[in-house]
């Protein structure tokens, strides 16, 4: 177990492209950190630089109390699980999960004894002489999983492991793995494309855009307050809606129509954007702001109503027993829960 | 799922007829005759022909000539086999790490496989020239008094260096393409859990090589065993006399230089068993032991 420093850290390819221009942050002991954002975003680069299978180009990469920039992969004390699992094909599940231990010099009882409680931890233990090839997607996904645990690391690196399974087991994984970095308490780098994982794991999110940070923030600050207009439309499902609008004398006009109260204390005045998540507005009739649904998307617990305010695209989160239909109605928007951001670089107000 | 089927049995036939056709005009149709002839002692001018059962079988077993020259193939084929399988090994293991350059690296190492059998024994001829070859002066400098043609064991080296020269490309093609195939995050996940790129290579890495080793191990016993008749044929000059030679090699020397067609027929026939027993052998034993992912 070990926290984690990153001062400066960046990749610049030799062709020139920066695929992370320096970042710095740091990760506590026993933390699970998520690394998400678009792909090309910069953050399987990070991660793979964190393992070693990338060379650090700038600044300064810490695991404990060493600097790893020019230490081996095997000799950082790191376990990575990959997206494809990356078994080795002609092992047993056994071997396969022994195999680190093995060249770290452990004895063959120990080695035993070792993989036998990683494979009751995941529920393999019938699996054990089983090739990879005759595993589902699933057990390969412990199999890796078993590969980390066992080895006892000081760190453990994800790289998008869920991605190659289905929707309802990767529900199930989800939970698993939290639970299972819980329980061992190591300390972990998540990478993931996929916004749900993001919040439903971390401790702490880092949101990557272009080979930059865009925010570090716990799930919840991450969620309610965006720090630009990229982490707002990227986190939450669907996304926050983002209006061109103008801000004037703690007033936000939307497009000639009806006007809004801006959040307290603004004194900017000028072209903003304007964001609302879709479940801080009610439906009522005698709600001042206009609105056009134009779909109904029906999801059982909730609904999501698809249509126009003042010209532009928006969505409403409404519970499932208020009613709607297609056609015009009137919202009540929350004040306190408007967040604005400046049109050209899209920072938070 | 519709299976795709053929409605009428021409079309099938009329698709296969080619492959078929070859396949028995230049093996089964060859083959059959072999086996016959081999029955047959062949009067010399070809005014007839006495049927003498396995005569010719057991004439060369009892032949001294013809075992030393089987011993001979056996460890030609083992040395040919095993240094143009591991040199190409080597040499693809180091080509896959190549980044800069590598499209002409690797174009240069196919090259050879461009120059036909006959081109490379000539080049072997120049190479290793009694008086002006570089390799014998190579040789006379470390001390041994290489001579061509005139000592047993220099024509060996000299068949064994041309011939291992010639193949090597062909492995290096296929280990090449079976090491790049290897999924990136597999040797990645090893460099994590190892340390030694030796004993990555012999964990990881060789023994998802093995189907492709295992391929080109056939392929270069044949190619050992038959294919070196053109290089041998040019560096003995067709008068291979005291030097060493292949069974394939006495086979041309019997049959069409010593006109004993049935001798030599029947050495083609064990040549054809030899192969296929071979063939059976390596299927049923080293397969099974090899992981196909």
């Amino acid at each position: 177990m070990a926290q984690v420093k990153l001062d400066g850290v960046g990749k610049t390819y030799p062709n020139g492209f920066e695929a992370v221009k320096p970042c710095s942050f740091d990760i506590e002991d026993g933390e699970f950190v998520v690394l998400v954002g678009p792909s090309g975003c910069g953050k399987s680069t990070l991660l793979r630089m964190v393992a070693g299978l990338e060379d650090i180009t700038a600044g300064s990469l810490s695991i404990g109390d060493r600097q790893v920039n020019d230490v081996d992969p095997a000799d950082r004390d790191v376990a990575m699980v990959f997206q494809n699992y990356a078994l080795y094909p002609h092992m047993t599940v056994r071997k396969n999960i022994g195999y680190g231990l093995k060249n770290r010099g452990t004895s063959a009882a120990e080695i035993d004894a070792k993989v036998q409680d990683a494979a009751k931890m995941l529920d393999l233990g019938a699996l054990l002489d089983r090739k990879p090839s005759q595993l589902s997607g699933g057990q390969r996904q412990r199999v890796a999983m078993g590969r980390a645990v066992v080895r006892d690391p000081a760190l453990f690196l994800f790289d998008e492991p869920l991605s190659n399974l289905d929707a309802k087991l990767r529900n199930q994984m989800r939970i698993e793995i939290k639970a299972l970095q819980r329980r061992l308490g190591v300390t972990s780098i998540y990478v993931t494309h996929d916004q749900v994982e993001a919040m439903t794991m971390a401790d702490r999110i880092i949101v990557l855009n272009g080979g930059e940070i865009e925010q570090i923030g716990t799930p919840a600050e991450i969620y309610h307050n965006p720090a630009s207009k990229f982490v707002a439309s990227f986190m939450g499902a669907p996304p926050m809606n983002l209006m061109d609008a103008q801000l004037e004398n703690g007033e936000i006009k939307l497009n000639g129509s009806a006007a809004l109260t801006a959040p307290a204390k603004q004194d900017y005045t000028g072209p903003v954007t304007m964001g609302i998540r879709p479940e801080d507005v009610v439906i009522d009739a005698a709600g001042p702001t206009p609105f056009t649904i134009e779909i109904v998307e029906e999801l059982g617990a909730h609904r999501l109503l698809h249509g126009r305010l003042a010209g532009h695209p928006f969505t409403v989160h409404v519970g499932k027993d208020t009613t709607a239909t297609t056609g015009e109605v009137k919202l009540q928007i929350n004040p306190d829960a408007i967040r604005l951001f400046q049109p050209e670089t899209g920072k938070a107000i | 799922m519709k299976r795709a089927g053929f409605t009428s049995i021409w079309l099938p036939v009329a698709l296969l007829l080619p492959q078929l056709s070859i396949i028995a005009i230049f093996f089964y149709w060859p083959a059959g005759w072999a086996v016959q002839s081999s029955f047959y002692l062949q009067d010399p001018f070809g005014f007839g022909s006495t049927f003498v059962g396995f005569e010719n079988y057991t004439d060369l077993t009892a032949n001294s000539e013809y075992m030393r020259i089987a011993w001979f193939t056996v460890v030609f084929t083992a040395l040919v086999t095993f240094f143009s399988l591991s040199i190409a090994l080597l040499l693809a293991v180091k080509a896959d790490k190549v980044i800069r350059g590598a499209k002409s690296y690797r174009t240069l190492l196919m090259w050879v496989y461009a120059v036909a059998p006959p081109v490379a024994g000539f080049m072997g001829i120049m190479l290793f020239h009694q008086h002006t070859g570089p390799i014998t002066d190579f040789f006379k400098a470390l001390g041994w008094d290489y001579k061509i043609l005139v000592d047993y064991n220099s024509t060996a080296t000299a068949f064994i260096i041309v011939s291992v020269w010639k193949q090597i490309p062909v492995n290096f093609i296929f280990f090449l393409s079976g090491l790049q195939s290897i999924p990136r995050a597999v040797r990645e996940a090893a460099m994590i859990d190892n340390r030694s790129g030796v004993r990555r290579f012999w964990d990881i890495t060789f023994p998802l090589l093995a189907p492709t080793g295992f391929f080109l191990l056939i392929i270069n016993i044949t190619y050992a065993l038959f294919d070196t008749f053109g290089i041998i044929d040019t560096l003995v000059k067709g008068e291979p006399g005291n030097n060493p030679m292949t069974l394939v090699y006495k086979v041309y020397m019997d049959g069409f230089r010593g006109n004993d067609l049935g001798g030599s027929s029947a050495q083609s026939v064990i040549l054809m068993v030899l192969v296929l027993v071979l063939t059976v052998f390596q299927f049923r034993l080293i397969e099974r032991r090899i992981h196909y992912s």
